[in-house]
């Protein structure tokens, strides 16, 4: 036994130097052999059929000057994205917030946006942050940017059917997306969240719809979604971030890496992301995360699929699933169907549960 | 396979004869001692406790996923991901103790690599910048998003990076760039590697290699 100590050493060394000259060796090789195996590329062209490409073609002065102002003045910010090639606004760069009392709001507001459990917990019931859904702070076109919605309220929503003014389509946020409490008007949760977004759209043009807002519009599917398609499509493409039973993952510190998708922490019957068209929308820009390579007709078949999962009840419930299916919810939504033998939105978890398992 | 079964089972009982059993060292041994003369112990080079080596940019192997280490370790068996010192080490062990030795770093708690203070210099804010918010005009995600807050890893199939050698962490940005390392789940890794550019790459692993391992509190999957 003890004989073979030495050797082993002598072994190890020179393994190690081995290492060593591996190294050496593959250090310089900085050349990329392998082109970048992308991604996003198929978006661009669907969406120019859309009601977009109308508005992009009537700005086209206004966009030409805008967009080299924009690359000159992010600096660090690196040029604009195949995704968002076409858009006529980009927001101010992350550093260029003022080092003043309108700053700090701002700073507030983006840290109830990124953490909102940390900064905003109390109106809170489930374990989402406003980013996951509004990637990049907030910033990421085709991901419903902050930037792109700020100048279009006060604006009429059949959702209450009145005019809602920017505060109250945050509340809505809150009631729907975050399955929590509005917080009053007034609140510094909403003054700050206002205020960081009127900062992302310092210099946008007003009251115009820009590209890159809201989530991309699909045409319909070849074949009408199908939740058996898009159950493979989550194994194959979803459930690694978010989990084969689609209730997220954990870092090794506690905090929430990949957020629920369904389930008593994620979104409710009435927020937007349960409509089959409006996920369908936001899965094909922005999921897989960092690699968006699905076509249409995945998207809209994995949306079917997580929008045909059980979530916290409507906070509209009426005390009848059919009667509340009928008076809230058209033809994109699953609430009130059977799927598998089982009424959606029948064994729904009660709306609006505070946030409690969270911080670990 | 009876006489191996019982031979286990006598080991087991008697617990103290192992020393002539090399078919059937613990990963315990196999780390320690090593295997025969091909495989020298995982701990000369990954450290007593996994915890890896950052003067000579050694990974740590302590807490990261069981999943994971397996498949790099069964990746350099077949030189799908290429690296001299590996492969025959790999090699040597049979799949069983590949995944053995796996499941064995996995459950190791993780400490921080001895020269983990004296690394901790101020990490570029490039790195930083491209770590906590990445670069979304480009695709690229935060690297924290899939590796978690300052890389402390998410699960099981998301690595830590906090703490690692930062010249370890380059040579892995490279490797997948040059096409000598498999992909990954969903070949995700190998395709934001490809998206980076060649001056995010230092700047980007000396903000994990400053970072601290001990953030992770275990568990968390
Ligand atoms: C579960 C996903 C989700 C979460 C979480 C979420 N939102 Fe939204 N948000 C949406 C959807 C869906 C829309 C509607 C976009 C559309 O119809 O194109 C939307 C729309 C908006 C709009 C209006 C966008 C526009 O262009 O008119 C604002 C502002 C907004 N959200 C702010 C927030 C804030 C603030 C939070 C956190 C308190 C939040 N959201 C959390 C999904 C989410
Ligand atoms: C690489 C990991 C990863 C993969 C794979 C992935 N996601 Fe995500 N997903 C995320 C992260 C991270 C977020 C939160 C985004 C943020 O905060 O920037 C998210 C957010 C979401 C959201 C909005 C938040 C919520 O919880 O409802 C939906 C919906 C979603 N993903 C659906 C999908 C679908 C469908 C797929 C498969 C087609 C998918 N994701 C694949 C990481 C991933
Ligand atoms: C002579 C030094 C040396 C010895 C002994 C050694 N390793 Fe390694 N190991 C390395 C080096 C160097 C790397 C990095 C390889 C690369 O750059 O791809 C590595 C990488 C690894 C990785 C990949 C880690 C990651 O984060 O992807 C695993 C797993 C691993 N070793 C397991 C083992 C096991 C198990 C043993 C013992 C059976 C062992 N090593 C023995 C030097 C060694
Ligand atoms: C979309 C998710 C995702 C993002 C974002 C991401 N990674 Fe990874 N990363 C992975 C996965 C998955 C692996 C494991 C690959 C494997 O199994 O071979 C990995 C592995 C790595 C490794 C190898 C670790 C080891 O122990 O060998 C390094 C280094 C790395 N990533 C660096 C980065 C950097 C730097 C960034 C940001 C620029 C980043 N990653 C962003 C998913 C991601």
């Amino acid at each position: 036994m003890s004989s073979r100590i030495p050797l082993l050493t002598v072994a190890v060394s020179f393994a190690m130097l081995a290492a060593v000259i591996f190294w050496v060796g593959t250090r310089d090789q900085s050349t990329p052999t392998q082109a970048p195996a992308k991604t996003a590329n198929a978006a661009p062209a669907d969406r120019d059929d859309t009601t977009e490409s109308a508005t992009k073609s009537e700005d086209v002065a206004v966009s030409g000057n805008a967009a080299s102002e924009k690359s000159e003045r992010l600096g660090d910010a690196a040029p604009p994205a195949t995704a968002s090639a076409a858009a006529d606004f980009a927001p101010p760069a992350r550093n260029e917030i003022p080092d003043d009392e309108f700053g700090a709001m701002v700073r507030k507001g983006r840290d109830i946006f990124t953490d909102t459990q940390t900064h905003a917990g109390r109106f809170v019931g489930n374990d989402l942050q406003c980013a996951n859904c509004h990637l990049d702070e907030g910033r990421r076109p085709d991901s419903a940017p902050l930037w792109a919605a700020w100048a279009m309220y006060p604006a009429y929503r059949g959702k209450n059917k009145h005019v809602n003014d920017f505060a109250e389509r945050i509340q809505g946020c809150f009631r729907y997306s975050m399955n929590g409490t509005p917080p009053p008007r007034g609140d510094e949760v909403l003054v700050a969240l206002e205020s960081y977004a009127y900062w992302l759209a310092s210099g946008a043009p007003v009251a115009k719809d820009l590209a890159g807002r809201g989530y991309p519009e699909l045409d319909a599917p070849e074949q009408p979604p199908s939740f058996s398609r898009g159950k493979q499509v989550f194994a194959d493409h979803c459930a690694l971030c978010h989990g084969s039973d689609g209730q997220g993952q954990r870092a090794a510190d506690g905090s929430l890496a990949f957020p629920p998708l369904w389930g008593p922490r994620s979104y409710n019957w009435g927020a937007g992301m349960h409509r089959v068209n409006t996920a369908a929308g936001f899965i094909k820009a922005n999921m897989p995360l960092g690699a968006a390579t699905l076509s249409d007709q995945q998207a809209w078949d994995v949306a079917q699929f997580i929008d045909s999962q059980e979530r916290p009840q409507d906070p509209r419930f009426t005390g009848s699933v059919s009667e509340t299916a009928k008076q809230y919810h058209g033809e994109h939504s699953m609430y009130g169907k059977t799927v598998n033998g089982v009424v959606l939105g029948q064994d729904a978890p009660p709306s609006g549960t505070t946030a409690n398992v969270n911080q670990k | 396979m009876t006489i191996r079964f019982r031979l286990n089972t006598i080991s087991t009982l008697v617990c103290l004869l192992s020393v002539s059993l090399w078919a059937q060292a613990s990963p315990g041994d196999i780390a320690k001692q090593g295997l025969g003369d091909d495989v020298a112990p995982c701990s000369s080079c990954h450290g007593a406790h996994g915890q890896g080596n950052k003067a000579a940019g050694f990974p740590r192997l302590a807490g990261l996923g069981a999943p994971y280490l397996e498949a790099q370790l069964n990746d350099f068996a077949s030189g799908a991901r290429e690296n001299a010192v590996m492969k025959p080490i790999a090699n040597a062990l049979s799949a069983d103790q590949r995944r053995a030795m796996a499941r064995y770093y996995s459950q190791l708690r993780s400490e921080p690599s001895q020269a983990s203070t004296g690394q901790s210099e101020n990490p570029p804010e490039t790195g930083a910048r491209l770590a906590e918010h990445g670069r979304w005009a480009d695709d690229i995600p935060a690297c924290v998003q899939c590796h978690g807050p300052a890389g402390v890893g998410v699960g099981e199939h998301f690595p830590a990076l906090a703490g690692q050698p930062a010249a370890y962490l380059e040579g892995q940005l490279r490797a997948w760039r040059n096409g000598k390392r498999p992909g990954g789940p969903m070949g995700l890794m190998a395709s934001i590697a490809a998206k980076l550019d060649e001056s995010d790459i230092k700047p980007v692993a000396q903000y994990f290699a400053a970072q601290s391992p001990t953030s992770a509190k275990g568990g968390g999957s």
